[in-house]
């Protein structure tokens, strides 16, 4: 069974989001997505700086089996990329919830945040 | 309703993860993963379950020159014991499908795609009526398994008595394999790699699988490591490389061709383009910057649309994109520049000539 902390946020898109308090949540994709995915080749990720709208893709994950886009899942600013996902994406696989966060996002509209879903959602959504 | 392979419960027990093929449900990979896979295969030995091919058994005083008539190789230069590649043609010279001719001393075997199975059985069945032979599809009651690895034969030869090296590359014996009697032990694969592919009793595929398992470093490997396996050594892929909208010629299977030796079904066509001239080549590619080329992307050559990506992956072995495509016959040679259109961008690639990975163990 793929694992879904209970200290995180979802998206259908299985996105992860890290509520760090301050105002900027880290993203990444969840265990489940990179179970599906396989063996992650590359991401290609925004710069520093760049804003999006939400569910604007940010970004795309090339797996061995397929490519998927990465979709912003809240409005807001990109204040920093996981750069190291650069010479190793396999972190994506053996660690999604830690070492293979993607971006942190300065968030437009807190309000959003409640639109998400929460862990037991999208547990029941992945089954 | 897919089917399933005599092994699908054991794939599922080992935590593959299983997809819809050809009309079963195979295991495209266990939880090693693709990458980790693939490279077992190339380094150590690793067993895959392709019992989804199908089989035909062709029997009768013309079983071999009905199959000669039906497949572009030359079926009569095999010796009893031997296997070649070959193709199987419409009229037209395009490719029903890609298959392996076993020559046993009173019947031939063809394998083929599962993918292909039932067309190609009413394509060939249909000449039938001017050769004294008949022909049966065993698909079903045929189990296949492909043992693939540097570390093969040293494997291989705990589980029979079976000098191996008696047995070349594309030759095979029917023996005893771990306590299964009459198996097809056949030097062949679909790798790169040395190794073995052994057809036998459906009902004993769990048993021999299980041995061959018990031996401590095979690494079960699925779908996803053999098709990057394949396209590092550019071995063309049915429904990928090759269609029945290419010939040989195209398809850089002219080897497999034979005209000389007597009347087949697509001989006429193949003459003729061979006459007005090859108008395109498969090429083999690669990609300088970071990119991950897809069947299907559009390929341009000059500014010109030339057809899509046939097959792409980013290799396992060589860490760089790696991919075929279909270019006009004067740019099919080693480094014409073309472009690969990835998501709206054209970036550029290079033909090279394969296989990609030269250093493959098989012989």
């Amino acid at each position: 069974m793929a694992n879904v902390p209970g200290d995180l946020l979802y998206t259908a898109e299985h996105e992860y989001i890290r509520d760090r308090g301050d105002g900027i949540v880290e993203v990444g994709i969840t265990d489940y997505a990179q179970g599906e995915l396989g063996d992650v080749v590359y991401l290609e990720l925004p710069k520093v700086g760049t804003s999006f709208a939400r569910h604007d893709v940010f970004g795309t994950i090339e797996a061995v089996k397929a490519v998927s886009e990465l979709f912003a899942p809240l409005a807001g600013e990109v204040t920093e990329v996981n750069t190291r996902l650069d010479g190793e994406p396999a972190i994506v696989n053996s660690d999604p919830f830690g070492e293979g966060w993607m971006i942190r996002l300065k968030v437009k509209d807190p309000d959003e945040l409640a639109t998400l879903l929460k862990p037991d959602a999208y547990s029941a959504q992945i089954g | 309703m897919s089917q399933r392979t005599p092994l699908h419960d054991v794939h599922v027990a080992l935590g593959a993860k299983m997809v819809p093929f050809a009309g079963f449900e195979m295991p495209v990979q266990y939880p090693a993963g693709i990458t980790a896979e693939h490279k077992s295969v190339r380094e150590n030995v690793g067993l895959f379950d392709v019992s989804h091919m199908g089989e035909f058994m062709i029997r009768g005083p013309q079983a071999i020159d009905f199959a000669n008539y039906v497949t572009t190789n030359d079926v009569a230069a095999l010796a009893v014991g031997q296997a070649q590649y070959s193709t199987i043609l419409n009229q037209g010279g395009t490719i029903v499908d890609d298959c392996l001719v076993y020559r046993f001393p009173d019947h031939l075997m063809m394998v083929v795609n599962a993918s292909n199975k039932d067309k190609d059985l009413a394509h060939i069945s249909a000449y039938m009526g001017r050769f004294d032979c008949s022909i049966e599809d065993v698909s079903d009651r045929i189990a296949l398994l492909a043992l693939q690895g540097p570390r093969a034969q040293e494997v291989m030869a705990r589980f029979t008595d079976v000098n191996l090296d008696d047995i070349a590359y594309y030759h095979f014996q029917v023996a005893t394999v771990a306590g299964v009697p009459g198996v097809i032990l056949s030097r062949t694969g679909y790798t790169g790699e040395d190794g073995f592919e052994l057809y036998f009793d459906a009902s004993r595929a769990v048993e021999m699988w299980n041995a061959l398992m018990s031996e401590g470093s095979v690494t079960p490997a699925g779908l996803g490591a053999r098709d990057t396996l394949r396209l590092e050594m550019g071995m063309a892929l049915y429904g990928n490389d090759i269609d029945d909208g290419t010939t040989p010629y195209e398809a850089g299977l002219g080897w497999l061709v034979k005209l000389k030796k007597g009347d087949f079904v697509g001989k006429e066509a193949l003459e003729r383009q061979k006459a007005a001239g090859i108008p395109r080549k498969l090429i083999g590619f690669t990609m300088p910057d970071r990119a991950f080329p897809r069947h299907g992307y559009p390929v341009s050559y000059n500014g010109a649309a030339s057809g899509e990506v046939r097959s792409g992956t980013m290799s396992p072995t060589l860490g760089i994109a790696i991919g075929t495509a279909y270019l006009p016959l004067a740019a099919a040679k080693e480094g014409t520049e073309f472009e690969v259109e990835i998501r709206g961008k054209r970036l550029p690639a290079v033909v090279q000539k394969m296989p990609f990975y030269k250093n493959a163990s098989h012989r």
